[in-house]
């Protein structure tokens, strides 16, 4: 006689911060956490957009693994046991964001999205009240060549939600990744000016999706511009609707 | 082909073989080949030639590597008719053979008599102590005739795999052989093949890992180079065990002679049915495609290696999911090394536990090193796992040259550290190496004299990982480039006490953020030199000395520390 097959498992459950909650299966850490009122830190990470996995800020602890994992890129599984807030995981953190802004030229006094920033307020949030790594000061300049918008290297901090919003929203494929290390750039087509680029269709998805003033509106002044992100998920949710 | 097929092939090649009366070997893998021994080759064969009656019976070839690479060019003289006679018949080995030596080898060979300035001892601990089962075709047969492979043995591990064995008798014997990934990692070999042949899927691939990055090492190149269908059998060996049909070598493109032996293996593979549809007349296909890395580091990585082969930038992703699960195209993939695989063919032929009752408790088989640095014999070796250090650097590689003193042996390269002195009795396994503070890796074995600055080996290993890094996550982006600032202050003797807290800070943050093994590992070097020598990083202070008031050596000199290699 054949085997009967087991039925598809439909709920798991696990627990997170000492919390058992209940899960689907498919579903990230991040996403279980928010469900239960839990929100991780991170940045790369957007509803809507595919996962990239890289600021790092989402780190939690596994029960059982000597990793820390990445809360918006790991599955759950059942039983999994997850700590998303300890010394050790709120320190590590405050070093990440430290290392952003020492890394390229973030003066939030003069920037246009000051007070509208997912890196100021992420900072506020996990108490970096100063940088204790030394500020790398490097020469990066300024795009300015796009009739509207405006790319600023000093305030990028690489998340990349733009060339994903670019690609996978608006299929434009204008923006992409040049370099390499901390070399690293946001380019437009080839590497060109923005402004001579033939792919751009204008739409500025990735000027409201960028958490920091590195893709602004120009004609802002300092702490003007303000980015809205809704659009993004209820977009992804009538697209899957009309499939 | 059958069984029976091969048979008849390789006994007809032993018979050709064994009426060569005297055969010169001439080493043409890229050590030896850039100084020109296949030019040397030519000479001798056009040289033989023109003897006409007197050079009689006299043939050259063109073999695999013979290891000892700082002694090149190599040339072996062997007399395969009365070898399969049975009669004595002693081989001459040549070292530093130039253009000029050519007529004067082959004149010897052919009067039966030797070149004395040239040879090369043999009865020597470098050869004797050496295990060679990756390596044991290395040198001894033409890496570009797929007969004289098939003539050593060749294909009838995959022969017998697709005849005798079922997929599962496979997994089992390499399953019990302990093999373990040579990659770097360690995992598990059969683990991970069973893994792979335990998902379901409507396709699966087989990635060759040929990316050989670290620097310094150049183990996975003369494997390819030496022995390139070896490869071939074992990854056909892997696709027929977890049930792939279509596979991948993903070889780096600064590696330009073992591409074209791959090419040309694949081809004569094909050829003799080796490759393709329906092999030994069982239901299994297989074909492996060739890809070129275009030189960044992190392509090694397997998830980067897999963007790369898919055509997108080569970046690494978060694992879970394991390539093993999800990979080339979203398919189970099976990523292994070279050397790896290589290992496959052998396990086939001679069974899981013959590996299993090489090496340690949980270290089996062979290791293929590249000894560099500051060491009399610098070239490939393979041993036991197990064999302590002291016995590789001073038995095998005959110590430190210029009558220099040992301070430290890196291993595990850019992801590795180093071992000081009063451990060098230590043995060669991956549990050991660990605990020592360093790794493994993929076999690169660095050898520092005492002019080397430790601060300065650290140094090195952070800038190579800063250029390296791909960018994607922040704590190997900034960190790197954070961490090897600090290290070049302490080298020009700049740095405070803070700045080394900061140094040590940034080495946890670095290895516990990272998202993939080259971020993880990058503070390897740094942490493992501050754990035996954090007297030379005092010592690097402003106005600081070291603990014993020793002076620590000048970086300026540069002694001692490995090469700037440049990829
Ligand atoms: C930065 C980085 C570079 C790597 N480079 C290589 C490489 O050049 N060759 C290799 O075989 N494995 C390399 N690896 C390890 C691979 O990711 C992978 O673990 C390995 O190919 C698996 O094969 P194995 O199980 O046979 O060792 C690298 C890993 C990292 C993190
Ligand atoms: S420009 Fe903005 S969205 Fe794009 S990578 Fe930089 S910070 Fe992120
Ligand atoms: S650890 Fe380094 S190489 Fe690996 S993903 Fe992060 S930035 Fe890239
Ligand atoms: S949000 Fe998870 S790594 Fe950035």
């Amino acid at each position: 006689m054949a085997r009967q097959k087991l039925p598809p498992t439909q709920t798991l459950t696990m627990k997170i911060d000492d919390v058992d909650v209940t899960a689907k299966p498919g579903q990230t850490i991040k996403d279980v956490a928010r469900d239960h009122d839990i929100i991780i830190p991170g940045l790369c990470y957007l509803d809507g957009l595919s996962i990239w996995g890289g600021c790092r800020l989402c780190l939690v602890e596994v029960e059982g693994m000597n990793k820390l994992l990445a809360s918006c890129s790991t599955e759950v599984a059942e039983g999994m046991v997850v700590h998303t807030d300890s010394p050790k995981l709120r320190a590590y953190r405050k070093v990440v964001i430290e290392m952003l802004f020492a890394e390229r030229n973030h003066v939030c006094s003069v920037c246009v999205s000051n007070g509208g920033c997912e890196l100021q307020d992420m900072a506020v949030e996990l108490g970096v009240d100063h940088v204790h790594l030394p500020y790398m000061d490097p020469d990066v300049n300024l795009d300015s060549s796009n009739d509207r918008f405006r790319l600023d290297h000093n305030r990028c901090i690489m998340c990349t939600r733009c060339v994903r919003v670019c690609g996978e929203i608006e299929g434009a494929f204008t923006k992409g990744i040049g370099g390499r290390g901390i070399d690293v750039r946001i380019i437009n087509d080839l590497n060109m000016p923005w402004g001579e680029s033939q792919t751009c269709t204008s739409c500025g998805k990735c000027v409201h999706v960028c958490p920091t003033g590195a893709l602004v509106e120009k004609g802002t002044a300092a702490a003007e511009m303000d980015k809205r992100r809704a659009f993004l998920p209820y977009l992804t949710i009538m697209r899957e609707a009309q499939r | 082909m059958t069984p029976e097929e091969l048979i008849q092939i390789a006994e007809e090649r032993r018979g050709q073989q064994a009426a060569v009366g005297k055969r010169i070997n001439v080493c043409a893998a890229a050590s030896c080949m850039s100084r020109h021994s296949d030019k040397i080759a030519e000479e001798m064969s056009s040289h033989a030639e023109s003897l006409g009656d007197k050079a009689e019976g006299v043939e050259v070839r063109c073999v695999g590597c013979m290891g000892l690479c700082s002694a090149g060019p190599l040339v072996e003289v062997d007399h395969p008719a009365d070898e399969a006679a049975g009669n004595d018949a002693p081989k001459t080995m040549y070292r530093g053979v130039s253009m000029d030596d050519a007529d004067r080898i082959v004149e010897a060979a052919a009067g039966g008599t030797t070149v004395e300035q040239l040879v090369q001892p043999t009865d020597i601990p470098y050869f004797s102590r050496q295990k060679r089962i990756v390596t044991e075709n290395s040198g001894y047969i033409d890496p570009e005739s797929i007969e004289d492979y098939i003539a050593a043995d060749g294909y009838s591990g995959l022969v017998t795999a697709l005849t005798e064995m079922s997929p599962n008798d496979v997994l089992h014997e390499v399953t019990i052989s302990g093999l373990r990934g040579r990659g770097g990692g360690g995992f598990p070999t059969g683990l991970k093949w069973s893994t792979v042949a335990k998902t379901d899927a409507d396709k699966k691939y087989v990635v060759c890992n040929a990316d050989e990055g670290d620097p310094g090492a150049f183990m996975d190149r003369a494997v390819l180079e030496s022995d390139p269908h070896r490869i071939i059998e074992g990854m056909t060996i892997a696709g027929y065990a977890v049930g792939a049909s279509k596979a991948y070598i993903y070889v780096r493109a600064e590696y330009p002679l073992a591409i074209a032996r791959l090419k040309k293996a694949i081809r004569q593979a094909q050829k003799y049915e080796l490759l393709g549809t329906n092999l030994c007349d069982t239901p299994f296909n297989f074909e492996i495609e060739l890809r070129l890395g275009a030189g960044a580091f992190v392509c090694g990585e397997e998830t980067a290696l897999i963007a790369s082969i898919e055509g997108r930038r080569g970046v690494p992703r978060p694992r879970p999911p394991f390539p093993a699960s999800y990979g080339l195209y979203g398919k189970p993939t099976l990523i292994n090394n070279v050397e790896t695989l290589a290992t496959i063919p052998w396990i086939v032929r001679n069974g899981g536990d013959a590996l299993a009752s090489i090496g340690t408790a949980k270290s089996k088989g062979t290791k293929v090193f590249a000894l560099a640095g500051k060491i009399v014999n610098n070239g490939l070796i393979e041993v036991p796992m197990g064999i302590s250090l002291r016995e590789i650097v001073y038995d095998i590689g005959d110590g430190i040259p210029d009558g220099g003193t040992f301070k430290a042996v890196q291993t595990g390269g850019p992801s590795g550290g180093c071992v000081p002195g009063n451990l060098l009795d230590m043995p060669v396994d991956y549990e050991s190496l660990q605990e020592a503070g360093t790794i493994m890796g993929s076999g690169g074995m660095i050898i520092m004299d005492e002019a080397s600055n430790m601060v300065d080996v650290a140094r090195f290993f952070m800038e190579f990982c800063k250029d390296e890094s791909c960018g994607k996550c922040t704590p190997c982006r900034v960190g790197t480039a954070q961490m090897l600032d600090l290290l070049e202050k302490l080298c020009a003797k700049s740095a405070t006490e803070k700045d080394l807290e900061l140094l040590k800070e940034l080495c946890d943050v670095v290895k516990a953020c990272s998202l993939c093994g080259l971020g993880q590992t990058a503070p390897n070097p740094v942490l493992s030199t501050l754990r035996y020598f954090e007297d030379e990083y005092m010592g690097s202070l402003v106005g600081g000395v070291s603990g014993d008031g020793r002076p620590v050596p000048d970086v300026e000199t540069k002694a001692g520390a490995p090469d700037r290699i440049e990829r």
